[in-house]
């Protein structure tokens, strides 16, 4: 990453471990990385990789463990109640499912409106002010004016979704974390939801944490693209060069996966043996070496630091320059 | 609504959805209407009583006229005469006010308790076992032993019936919200309104509360007609409304011992009192079939 760009989010050794009656889950372990202003980091793994407590432990709606998030300067985990309330203005969430993210009691304008009373942005009488601020925030989402009375069970997946996006936005915020804001949608409608956050992006400078399972939805969208594995980072790379050349085994299998468009191109998936193992009380060394192809007892040794291959290119695996030199 | 130059979509609310479902249900609405009416009658008793000054009450609801005791039904008196000669439709009517408002006020106390306990306990996990645990404790002595227990320690007397009975129906309540606050707390819109910097309280108030109440109100019709079986019940047995007061369970009470001779006199007022728990449990069972969404269609 070049100096000139300016970072708005390093994460620091970010740990979130729950307490469950079989031991401690470790959700989100020892996760570094920066983003730049402007910027979008899509975060890809499979269900129950701690994509989603990342993101929501960066925002802190789950105390971290242990670990640092430095946003816009300031520590978000040392911060008080306070400080938070006013940090929230700047850092927001899309939810994945736009039927469970939305007050069933509460109609457009008024979800839309909430962030914004609670902010304190508009004093309760002014509400012709406030009516024009959700207006401009409907139109910029693409909510036709004639909803602003609507309820959620009135109105389509897409519609809801938009709905999600203009309450994350209708406080101007730098930052903003989408947890898998299109994988709960048909095809179709991904595709409009994603142009417009492309679009909003670039229209307000946004910086985007993009979680998905899709690696095909991400492709377009990042710069950077982080691949999770039980909690962990095994991958981080730019997102060209980890579509041209991925290094991890898993990363591989991974994007071997994706389904090509055209009936007679063959695909050559990599198979995973096993399932993911359990993140409760995990074992020392590579997660990911049960089910690798290529492991060895060393794998499992010790604890395996991201490394860098490449500028730019972190990979933890103790055979990554091995994989790196025999793709060159 | 304003004019603009799209014209605003006409939304119904919620409440008007389920009125909208709610009303193709004849048999609820028909229960509704009954339930109506005789909320309406027990108010027309009082206002009557508070301008007579109890003389109509005295005069046709208490005073004894031995000679036309236990006279079956007949055009005069429509459900015939008590065991002391008093009209039983008019002490019907008169006593509609004590199960009717009487329950009303002791399921209002269960609600606004219950209510309270179920939504600490289903929203601070450090209450919850602490909380639940004493409302089971009230949960394993039967509901009308419990308010026998607790009218025979204070005495019978109106206020200490409905306390009795809202005391016993408190842990249903208590139950039904924490349920309610346990699946409502961990939606992802909670958390949106946390991201947003909401306190506990506006979500608890703007979110929680207004998702818990339709199970809340389906609770409180159905605790209604159970409170109103238990007043009859306790009068019955003589710890609840006293003679002569025309309550409908110290009527049956009295009546019982004529059953042989005076039919009427005991299938009257037992009558009244299955009719009026029948459409409050109909409309409870409407209620909850308008109000539950995935009844949507």
């Amino acid at each position: 990453m070049s100096a000139s760009k300016q970072t708005i989010l390093s994460v620091e050794h970010l740990k979130k471990y729950f307490q469950t009656a079989s031991g401690q889950l470790h959700a989100v372990d020892d996760v570094n990385f920066t983003l730049a202003k402007g910027e979008t980091l899509g975060v890809v793994g499979e269900s129950g990789c701690g994509k989603s407590t990342l993101g929501r432990t960066i925002l802190r709606l789950h105390e971290p463990t242990d670990g640092k998030v430095i946003f816009d300067g300031k520590d978000v985990t040392a911060c008080s109640k306070q400080e938070m309330k006013k940090l929230r203005e700047d850092m927001q969430i899309i939810f994945q499912d736009p039927f469970a993210s939305i007050n069933p009691r509460m109609t457009v304008s008024q979800t839309i409106a909430e962030p914004l009373l609670i902010q304190g942005r508009y004093k309760p009488g002014d509400k012709e002010a406030l009516n024009r601020h959700v207006r401009q925030v409907m139109d910029r989402v693409g909510l036709a004016q004639r909803l602003v009375n609507a309820y959620p069970h009135e109105l389509d997946g897409g519609r809801r979704q938009r709905i999600g996006i203009g309450r994350a936005l209708a406080l101007e915020p730098k930052f903003i974390v989408c947890d898998e804001p299109v994988s709960a949608l048909d095809v179709s409608i991904q595709a409009q939801i994603l142009n417009l956050m492309q679009d909003i992006q670039e229209e307000m400078g946004l910086t985007y944490l993009f979680i998905t399972h899709d690696l095909s939805v991400v492709k377009h969208l990042s710069n950077q693209i982080m691949v999770m594995y039980l909690g962990q980072v095994v991958e981080i790379c730019d997102a060209k060069q980890l579509f041209r050349a991925p290094v991890h085994p898993y990363t591989k299998a991974l994007l071997s996966a994706i389904p090509i468009p055209d009936p007679r191109v063959k695909m050559n998936k990599i198979p995973l043996k096993d399932e993911l193992s359990s993140p409760i009380n995990p074992k020392p060394g590579c997660r990911f070496a049960k089910r690798c192809p290529y492991a060895t007892p060393e794998c499992t040794a010790g604890d395996i630091p991201l490394c860098e291959v490449e500028p730019g290119h972190s990979v933890a695996c103790i055979k990554a320059a091995q994989f790196k030199d025999a793709m060159a | 609504m304003k004019k603009a130059q799209n014209m605003p979509y006409q939304s119904r609310t919620l409440g008007a959805e389920a009125w909208y479902r709610f009303k193709k249900n004849k048999l609820a609405l028909g229960a509704l209407a009954i339930f109506i009416f005789l909320a309406l009658m027990a108010i027309t008793t009082i206002i009557i009583d508070l301008v007579t000054n109890n003389s109509f009450y005295d005069k046709y609801v208490i005073s004894q006229d031995l000679l036309q005791r236990l006279q079956p039904p007949s055009k005069e008196h429509v459900l015939g005469m008590d065991e002391f000669g008093r009209d039983i439709l008019l002490r019907i009517i008169w006593g509609t006010r004590y199960s009717l408002f009487m329950g009303a006020f002791a399921v209002l106390g269960a609600s606004v308790l219950g209510g309270i306990i179920g939504a600490v306990a289903g929203y601070y996990n450090m209450m919850d076992t602490i909380l639940m645990r004493i409302m089971d404790v009230f949960l394993a002595i039967p509901t009308t032993l419990l308010a026998v227990a607790i009218v025979a320690a204070t005495g019978p007397s109106l206020v200490n019936v409905v306390l009795a009975i809202a005391i016993s129906q408190t842990p249903t309540f208590a139950r039904v919200i924490r349920a309610q606050v346990l699946t409502i707390k961990d939606q992802e819109f909670i958390e949106a309104a946390r991201s947003a910097g909401a306190s506990d309280a506006r979500i608890i108030f703007r979110y929680i509360v207004p998702n818990a109440l339709s199970p809340m109100i389906v609770q409180v019709t159905m605790g209604m007609a159970s409170a109103i079986l238990s007043i009859a019940g306790l009068s019955f047995i003589g710890m609840g409304i006293q003679a002569p007061m025309p309550e409908w369970g110290a009527m049956l009470s009295n009546a019982r011992s004529y059953i042989r001779d005076a039919w009427h006199i005991t299938v009257m007022p037992g009558a009244a009192i299955m009719i009026t728990i029948l459409i409050l449990n109909i409309i409870g069972d409407g209620l909850r079939d308008a109000l539950d969404p995935r009844m949507k269609n």
